[in-house]
């Protein structure tokens, strides 16, 4: 007795229809096909758009940790050569002696790694999604009442991160491009590579990308992961601009002051 | 007041739109959006042209009927109102008004400024309710709902399906109409057995037609109900716990 | 033709147990046998949508047509201030009885017994349903239901959704019958508009209906049809129903054979938004709830300029409270229009136009404080301020009344069913349960009455014989002959190709029609609209002018169609003003008042039921009478004061 979506549609009839209907230019709403349901759970789950939104939200949440943390690591080039370096040795040998140099490093790293991947692949197939959405777009212009700069930029601001983190690994991670690179002086490589303008420039354009990304991303998060308690708002309206400014002030003080020669 | 038009005008689903351009010269500022498109319609039959077609109804706000994207704003530029409740005082003489039809792939232009939104019907259908059955109810006081779910789950209900949210959304997301159903239905003690069944059944039906929120908040200042962004959070909630849920035990939580 | 029986089929017993008794006597339909139907169900509003929805539960097959986009959107979903039950909830003495009594009081003495004792027992149960479908009604801090007062009522039995119970309920009945959609059981057929009832042998076997997207007439064959099609307010032309609103369904099943009774029972709704200028395409209500709380007046003074504040408390004239003490600003809703039309017409009217009356709140406002106002009657201040520019938690609403419910529409018996067999009328559209006037929150109690409840219980006892015959075949010569009938005559309405656009006809039908059998009713004035109506109609078919094509959304065309169907209905409507020499409820006859300016009821003449046959010339109606008996209640002149 139970009809399938398809067949009860009053939106195709076109099918089966009789001499009169067959007069019809108009055969209602182009019918998708109906979400998939079967296989593996992750595989279900991820097809689902909110799914995908809750995976982009943890993922973006657990790399803003990642940024947080990576700066105020990086904040101890003001407090010296010394300091740094043994920052960034300690960052290999963590977890020694229990287990050998560069373990923990290297859990960290294939973490954050599928934390990108998973945020950016997420982040591409819903923009596929929403652009079939609305196959034929306005004619006329839009005028937006809610929706910010932030949030109309997100996925520039990505793009841009995206570029800027493969950039700034081979330039201070493997020293691609950077002659006077040298591993383990990680000082060092920090002021050859930001004592270049065009470096610093980008690094600080990067930087506001990356604030702005996160500005919309960490109020974004609250609604994708369904924490809609009033008591969050504060949390959430403030949070999203306390974390952006201060990501912004301390990652772009580092090329700022080295390339306008305040610091060292 | 006068005031100037350009407005969609399209003969068929498949056949080309344009704007093209009219001239109210005698609106009054007391009249409403669409009796400004009466005038207007009924001096283009006098002209021998065709009028322009437009859903509207009830006039007063409540049937969802009317949709039109006024000056690139879902139902014009008054915050809470829909198309038939925007009156031309809001409006200033001489005013250009440009009027365009919803525009999503789930909502095909008919003609003119009308859309076919059934894909909304799709979503109810697929889950948008209770399972009681004509006579199977209980006296209406055994079931208690504190006043404050109830006037929450009202804010939900109050929702008119006109699809301001999906025409506003710049990724033509149905998340805030289908989560204000979900969330009417979800918050009553009514609601609870088929919470999750209902969302997980709405949301997939959702998803196959409409695109997905990026939280813009685009869709709730467009909402002529106003209906909040937090039902959004509270649906994603739903659906996410729905996925991890043991259903079987859900009566358990 | 007139061996027609106005057999009314009341069941014979004890009020009381008249409805149960009749529910075992009925014949029933098997579970299994009941998909073997087909029912042919139009209009998605709370009697058609909670009918259909019923229908599929129960395991019918239903066809569901409706001329919106979405059943969602019929024009139950306007209605404001609430729906009555007869919960006694408040413990201030209402029961069934009482709401029955009520009811036939209110009604002016001029509706079946049987029926409203019906309702008033199944309203208990439409809460009971609704509550269950997840309805939000609103609730005490304890959880409860909560209740407000309306008017012609002494008790609080009112259930209320904020000023949007219209919409929940239908919502609710929307979801139901979305269900049964899902499951299979009701096929739906939107922007699908019935053009003609189909009848075979002198049974209804079904419709013939226009695709509003693509204009193809298209056949709809089943065991029953239902009608559940609304009022025909819009005969007014200015109204407060749904621009879309219209009574080409019944009239046509009028034309078809059915009977329609009681077409000059119209309420005007006393708390509209007085029309602001030309251009104005219909009237806005504002909830009859607003009574509760708002306060009546107009100024002592003649053409008093003044604006509202400025005049003293001393010159004013709370006419309501003044005239009918016990009732006061709750009066009924047709005793509230005409005192209106009276002070009005008196020329104490206010605002620029100088046609409305004051609606204040100011007392409410200081005794409850500004915060409980909003919360009872937020969203209609809003509305209202939306509409006029006005704030009405700073100067009084200006109201008048307005066209907003029909009490008339098709006869039918007990069970529902017209005199055409297999044709079923609920709702607004039948005549059945509101008399000569309906009190409030009362519509969507006979909607959902109906719909849940009655139908799914009656409709059995004509499908039962029928096991075994299937649904004739669209195929058939009946139905081809019907839809080449109906082509034939969109066709011929865009021939006309005049030059006077559709709603100017509509305008000048209704300007007639609120003059001559508005508020007041004379001799003189229904006999000119007599005259008037047949000629108005014969210029539509000379020279309105109808642009585009059928063969896509043509809304001129849609609407061309509705007025020409209003063109003869106007004219049966003042017909039967003409005949009831008596005034009752929404009827009021100038010849018949009393020396205080009240109805004055004619029991001996008129305590009838009017039903009008169609003869094929709308000038010459034969009427049928169903004398209307009074066991339970005493017949009294009605009292407010």
């Amino acid at each position: 007795m139970t009809k399938t979506h398809q067949e009860i549609s009053t939106a195709n009839q076109k099918e089966g229809a009789d001499a009169a209907e067959s007069l019809a230019h108009y055969t209602g709403a182009p019918v998708p096909p109906p979400a998939r349901t079967d296989g593996p759970w992750l595989i279900v789950f991820w097809r689902s758009d909110i799914a995908k939104k809750w995976l982009m939200a943890l993922s973006g949440l657990a790399l803003i940790g990642f940024v947080i943390a990576h700066m105020i690591g990086n904040l101890k080039l003001f407090i010296g050569k010394a300091d740094i370096n043994e920052y960034a040795e300690w960052l290999r040998t963590l977890g020694h002696p229990v287990l050998p140099d560069q373990v923990v490093l290297w859990i960290m790293r294939v973490g954050l790694l599928a934390a990108v991947v998973v945020h950016i692949s997420a982040a591409a197939s819903l923009t596929i999604t929403n652009r079939k959405a609305r196959p034929v777009r306005y004619q006329s212009r839009r005028d937006y009442a809610a929706a910010n700069f932030a949030s109309r930029t997100m996925r520039w601001t990505g793009i841009i991160v995206l570029l800027f983190i493969i950039y700034h690994l081979l330039d201070l991670t493997w020293g691609v491009g950077n002659s006077s690179w040298r591993s383990g002086e990680v000082y060092d490589n920090i002021i050859t590579s930001f004592q270049r303008w065009p470096v610093a420039i980008f690094y600080i354009i990067a930087n506001m990308a990356l604030a702005f990304h996160i500005f919309h991303g960490f109020s974004s998060m609250f609604a994708s992961l369904g924490w809609s308690n009033p008591r969050l708002s504060v949390l959430r309206k403030n949070g999203a601009i306390g974390i952006a400014a201060i990501i912004l002030i301390g990652n772009v003080s580092m090329p700022l002051l080295v390339v306008t020669g305040v610091y060292p | 007041m006068q005031v100037n038009l350009k407005i969609w005008r399209q003969s068929g689903p498949d056949s080309p739109g344009a704007f093209h351009n009219y001239e109210v010269p005698n609106a009054s500022p007391d009249m409403s959006f669409l009796e400004l498109m009466d005038v207007l319609n009924e001096d283009l039959q006098t002209k021998g042209e065709e009028p322009i077609a437009f859903d509207h109804d009830c006039r007063e706000g409540i049937c969802g009927s009317c949709a039109m994207m006024i000056n690139g704003r879902a139902h014009g530029p008054e915050t809470g109102t829909t198309t038939c409740q925007l009156h031309m005082r809001k409006f200033a003489d001489g005013a250009h008004i440009t009027v365009e039809p919803w525009r999503a792939g789930a909502f095909p232009v008919i003609r003119d400024l009308c859309v076919d939104r059934s894909a909304f019907d799709r979503i109810i259908e697929s889950g948008g309710y209770i399972t009681a059955p004509t006579g199977t109810a209980p006296d209406a006081n055994l079931i208690l709902v504190p006043k404050e779910v109830a006037d929450s789950a009202m804010d939900a209900a109050a929702c008119i399906g006109c699809g301001a949210c999906v025409a506003a959304c710049p990724n033509s997301a149905a998340q805030l109409f289908t989560a204000a159903k979900l969330s009417h239905l979800n918050l009553l003690p009514q609601g609870q057995p088929e919470r999750y069944k209902r969302t997980v059944s709405m949301v997939n039906e959702m998803e196959r037609w409409f695109g997905s929120c990026t939280n813009h908040g685009e869709c709730s200042a467009a909402c002529p109900k106003e209906i909040s962004l937090d039902f959004i959070a509270m649906m994603n909630r739903d659906y996410v716990k729905a996925q991890f849920k043991q259903r079987r035990f859900a009566s358990q939580t | 033709m007139s061996q027609i029986n106005l057999d009314s089929k009341i069941p014979s017993g004890p009020i009381e147990d008249k409805w149960t008794n009749h529910k075992f006597d009925v014949k029933l339909v098997n579970p299994s046998n009941r998909r073997k139907f087909s029912i042919v169900v139009v209009g998605s509003g709370l009697a058609g949508a909670s009918a259909a929805a019923s229908l599929g539960e129960m395991g019918y097959h239903v066809q569901m047509l409706t001329y919106h986009d979405s059943p969602r959107r019929a024009h139950s979903i306007a209605a404001q201030g609430g729906i009555n039950g007869a919960k006694n909830y408040r413990n201030d003495g209402d029961s069934v009885h009482r709401l029955f009594y009520d009811t036939i009081k209110g009604g002016d003495y001029r509706s079946r017994e049987a029926n409203v004792h019906r309702l008033a027992e199944v309203s208990v149960n439409i809460i009971d349903q609704c509550v269950a479908q997840g309805v939000p009604f609103a609730r005490e801090y304890g959880g409860l239901l909560d209740n407000r007062s309306f008017g012609g009522a002494q008790v609080s039995r009112t259930f209320y959704a904020r000023g949007q119970t219209g919409q929940q309920l239908l919502l609710g009945a929307y979801q139901a019958l979305s269900h049964q959609i899902h499951l299979g059981n009701v096929e739906l057929f939107h922007r699908t508009e019935m053009l003609d009832l189909v009848t075979h042998e002198g049974r209804a076997v079904g419709v013939v209906a226009r695709n509003l997207i693509t204009g193809a007439v298209q056949s709809f064959s089943g065991h029953a049809v239902v009608l559940a099609t609304g009022g025909y307010g819009n005969v007014f032309y200015l109204s407060t129903n749904a621009m879309n609103s219209n009574a080409s369904a019944t009239w046509r099943a009028h034309r078809k054979g059915a009977l329609f009774a009681n077409p000059c029972f119209t309420q005007i709704h006393p708390t509209c938004i007085p029309a602001g200028d030309e251009f104005q395409s219909k009237l806005t209500l504002m909830s009859e709830s607003l009574r509760n709380d708002g306060r009546i007046w107009v100024p002592t003074e003649f053409g008093d300029e003044r604006s509202a504040a400025s005049i003293p408390e001393s010159e004013r004239d709370y006419y309501l409270e003044r005239r009918y003490p016990a009732f006061g600003n709750l009066v009924p809703r047709d005793v509230a229009s005409r005192a209106s039309k009276r002070e009005v017409d008196s020329g104490r009217g206010v605002g620029p136009l100088k046609n409305g009356v004051y609606l204040d709140f100011a007392a409410s406002i200081d005794r409850l404080g500004e915060e409980t106002v909003k919360e009872r009657y937020g969203n209609l201040f809003q509305m209202y301020e939306r509409i006029t520019g006005e704030d009405p938690y700073k100067t009084p609403m200006r109201i008048y009344p307005a066209v907003h419910y029909t009490m008339g529409g098709l006869w039918v018996d007990y069970n529902l069913m017209s005199n055409v067999p297999g044709l079923y009328v609920l709702g607004e559209a039948n005549f059945s349960d509101h008399g000569a006037n309906r009190l409030g929150a009362s519509a969507l109690m006979q909607g959902l009455s109906d719909g849940y409840f009655v139908l799914p219980a009656t409709i059995g006892d004509y499908l039962a014989p029928q096991l075994g015959n299937s649904a004739l075949g669209t195929d058939e010569p009946v139905f081809v002959e019907a839809q080449s009938q109906v082509q034939e005559r969109v066709k011929s309405l865009l021939a006309i190709k005049g030059s006077r656009s559709v709603d100017w006809f509509h305008r000048e039908l209704g300007k007639i029609v609120w003059d001559n059998c508005g508020m007041a009713r004379s001799k003189e004035g229904l006999e000119k609209a007599l005259v008037e109506i047949p000629t108005l109609r014969q210029e539509f078919y000379n020279d309105v002018n109808i642009m585009g094509h059928e063969e896509t959304i043509n809304q001129s065309l849609e609407k061309a169609g509705r007025v020409a169907d209003f063109l003869e209905f106007g004219e049966l409507m003042c017909r039967d003003a003409l005949d009831r020499e008596e005034s009752c409820g929404g009827h009021f006859r100038v010849e018949h008042q009393t020396e205080e300016g009240e109805a004055l009821r004619d029991d001996d003449q008129f305590a009838h039921v009017s039903a009008y046959e169609y003869t094929g010339d709308t000038a010459q109606p034969v009427l049928h009478t169903e004398k209307l008996e009074f066991e339970s209640v005493a017949v009294a002149q009605r009292s407010y004061k």
